[in-house]
């Protein structure tokens, strides 16, 4: 037995401290959804422009999504072995089925008359995608990148399948190894905690990048149909659909 | 406009041009058009007439399959896209503001693409939203959070920002309520009569065209132009039954807002005012008037009373027959004394000052008087224009919608 009983002593073995826990675990699922929006946005922007892409885009990563990540993880170790590359390689695949749609429904979703007005006023392709469609996105981005973060989150702890690469996951397979169920409560929460507070970080910087979004129902209500809206969310995978992954 | 621009004709010739889409539909059929410099034309017609298209090929967002258009007498073909577009204002319906913009910045946008330093341009937007008539306490508030006419005027501001010299405006006023139009009609002719852009109006309404169009191209399905003429002219003489269709009912009525009341004869005579004098009263209805109009002591109209039951006496203020709606001598048309002789219980219409004092009374008899005698006048200007015209040479085979000035 190492390091005592109680919630937050940890066993040696894992070589981090609590805080060092959340450290990793919040590299290891903060990275892919990074990557995960910078890799869909060009493919969405190719999404909009080129409309027959879209559906077989959609059906690839859709095809991708449905590979446990167990089996994509054991797959991945020949090429970069036992490491929080092999973790977060998934995850940045994972989050491109929820944020490739947001963006490309967000883009399309501005009123064409919006763009029709661009257009007259002489912005050109670029402009018009960087200076009036993304930011008329931002949105709906928001709303696929709060999905994306959770299930990242959440996705991270099974890294500890493959030699304790999950962050705080990793207090799961000792709370088995020790039968220190405590540490099982401990790793669950912080978890929960993370992922709760990283979206309400989402939504701040979500109300900070868009002041001109009609604020409370009632003003949403007067500017509905005005102002761009929220596409449908795809559905946010719960703790226990990402652990039976 | 200066000489030297004029060197070219007008500013903007559209020379045949015809577009056919792949599947094989003409949108616009060999048409064109000299639009003429400093003025409003109104393209008209019914949907899938093609006015939308040939604005829109007028800033290259649709290319035409043939023929040309002239800006300056330089194809636009010629011009960087952009670079044309940034030099023509561009008005749409639901005015196409950018939400995530505030209003200053949704004005100055061209300014900005154009390089203009963010404070310049913010001091300009703040200058148009005055001449458009907006409170400049707006300029930092989202479109969400103003009505649609208001959008709409922003919308006319931000194409007026770089101050270009062609306007395109497509279905501007259609989505807002009729009140709201009214104004934001009223409002553009005020503001072209201070600026005099050559502006291209796209509409479906022909009271809108007939309105604000100094000269109208009624466009039929197809896209092949039915009449291009003053509006006056229009519905004086439609060129065929299609136009004259389009035109609607009411269309000799309608042609009496293009004749002024000026010339109507008021009666003074039978204005009274509340306080008269039983021999004031005597003589106001000597020479058998039946009515007599009562007025305050401004000489505001109040209402008409019976000749008869005046005799001793203006009979109190509630007991007055309604006066209807006075009409503006001089500033209002002859529609308008028509309309408000044909509202009046009396029959009569009353004339009025620009401070609404009581100018005289005019029957409707005397009324259609003048509109025969304006007719008359209206026909031998027409001839005396045709002989004019005749007798320049060269102006014959182009000039078959020739361009006339609206009295």
């Amino acid at each position: 037995m190492s390091g005592g009983n109680g919630y937050f002593d940890l066993p040696s073995d894992l070589q981090h401290s609590y805080a060092g826990l959340i450290g990793i675990h919040l590299e290891e699922s903060l990275i892919p959804v990074a990557a995960g929006l910078a890799l869909s946005l060009p493919i969405a922007q190719a999404c909009v422009r080129y409309r027959r892409l879209y559906p077989p885009v959609l059906w690839i990563t859709t095809v991708l999504y449905a590979i446990p990540s167990i089996a994509f993880f054991v797959f991945l170790i020949d090429y970069t072995g036992v490491s929080q590359t092999t973790v977060e390689i998934p995850l940045t695949v994972y989050s491109l089925v929820i944020l490739v749609p947001a963006i490309v429904d967000g883009v399309r979703s501005v009123p064409p008359e919006t763009i029709t007005a661009a257009e007259a006023m002489g912005l050109g392709p670029v402009r018009r995608y960087l200076t009036v469609q993304l930011p008329l996105a931002v949105p709906a981005i928001f709303a696929g990148l709060r999905v994306a973060t959770v299930s990242s989150v959440s996705l991270v702890s099974l890294g500890v399948a493959i030699g304790n690469q999950g962050g705080l996951g990793n207090l799961l397979g000792d709370a088995v190894e020790y039968q220190r169920y405590n540490l099982a409560v401990t790793s669950v929460v912080t978890v929960a905690v993370l992922a709760i507070v990283l979206d309400g970080l989402l939504i701040g910087l979500r109300l900070l990048l868009t002041p001109w979004l009609p604020r409370g129902p009632r003003a949403a209500r007067r500017a509905a149909g005005a102002a761009v809206a929220e596409p449908a969310r795809p559905p946010a995978p719960t703790p226990l659909e990402g652990a039976v992954r | 406009m200066p000489d030297s621009e004029r060197a070219f004709g007008p500013l903007i010739q559209i020379d045949a041009i015809t577009k056919r889409y792949a599947d094989g539909t003409v949108a616009v059929d060999a048409l064109s058009l000299e639009v003429p410099d400093g003025a409003v034309t109104v393209l008209v017609g019914p949907s899938g007439c093609g006015k939308t298209t040939t604005l829109r090929m007028v800033n290259r967002m649709v290319e035409p399959t043939s023929g040309r258009i002239l800006l300056d007498g330089e194809d636009i073909s010629r011009r960087p896209v952009t670079a044309l577009r940034r030099s023509m204002g561009y008005v749409i319906q639901n005015a196409g503001l950018f939400p995530h913009r505030t209003i200053a910045d949704n004005i100055a946008t061209v300014p900005r693409l154009l390089g203009r330093d963010r404070k310049g341009a913010r001091a300009a937007a703040l200058e148009l939203m005055e001449r458009v008539g907006l409170d400049t306490a707006l300029a930092k508030r989202y479109p969400y959070q103003l009505s649609g006419g208001q959008q709409q005027r922003v919308g006319v501001a931000r194409a007026l920002a770089a101050d270009p010299p062609v306007l395109l405006m497509d279905e501007p006023f259609s989505a807002v309520d009729p009140i709201v139009r009214k104004q934001l009609q009223e409002e553009l002719l005020r503001i072209q009569e201070e600026l005099g852009k050559t502006i291209v109006f796209v509409t479906h309404d022909i009271d809108e065209a007939i309105r604000l169009g100094d000269m109208v191209a009624v466009l039929r399905t197809g896209g092949r132009l039915a009449q291009f003429a003053p509006p006056e002219e229009l519905l004086s003489h439609p060129a065929d039954a299609f136009v004259e269709d389009f035109l609607g009912a009411g269309r000799g009525v309608r042609r009496l807002s293009f004749f002024s009341s000026a010339g109507l004869e008021l009666a003074a005579g039978p204005i009274v005012a509340e306080d008269a004098t039983a021999e004031q009263i005597a003589a106001a209805g000597a020479d058998g008037t039946p009515y007599l109009l009562v007025t305050d002591a401004e000489r505001r109209p109040l209402g008409w009373a019976e000749t008869g039951d005046a005799a001793g006496g203006v009979p109190a203020r509630e007991r007055l027959a309604p006066h209807g709606r006075p009409f503006a001598v001089g500033r209002e048309s002859l529609r308008d004394a028509l309309d408000s002789a044909v509202l009046s219980p009396t029959g009569w219409a009353v004339g009025v000052d620009a401070a609404g004092r009581a100018v005289g009374v005019v029957s409707q008899q005397a009324i259609g008087e003048a509109i025969r005698t304006a007719h008359a006048r209206a026909g031998a200007g027409e001839a005396a224009a045709r002989r004019e015209k005749e007798s320049v040479p060269g102006e014959g085979a182009a000039g078959t919608h020739g361009i006339r000035v609206a009295p």
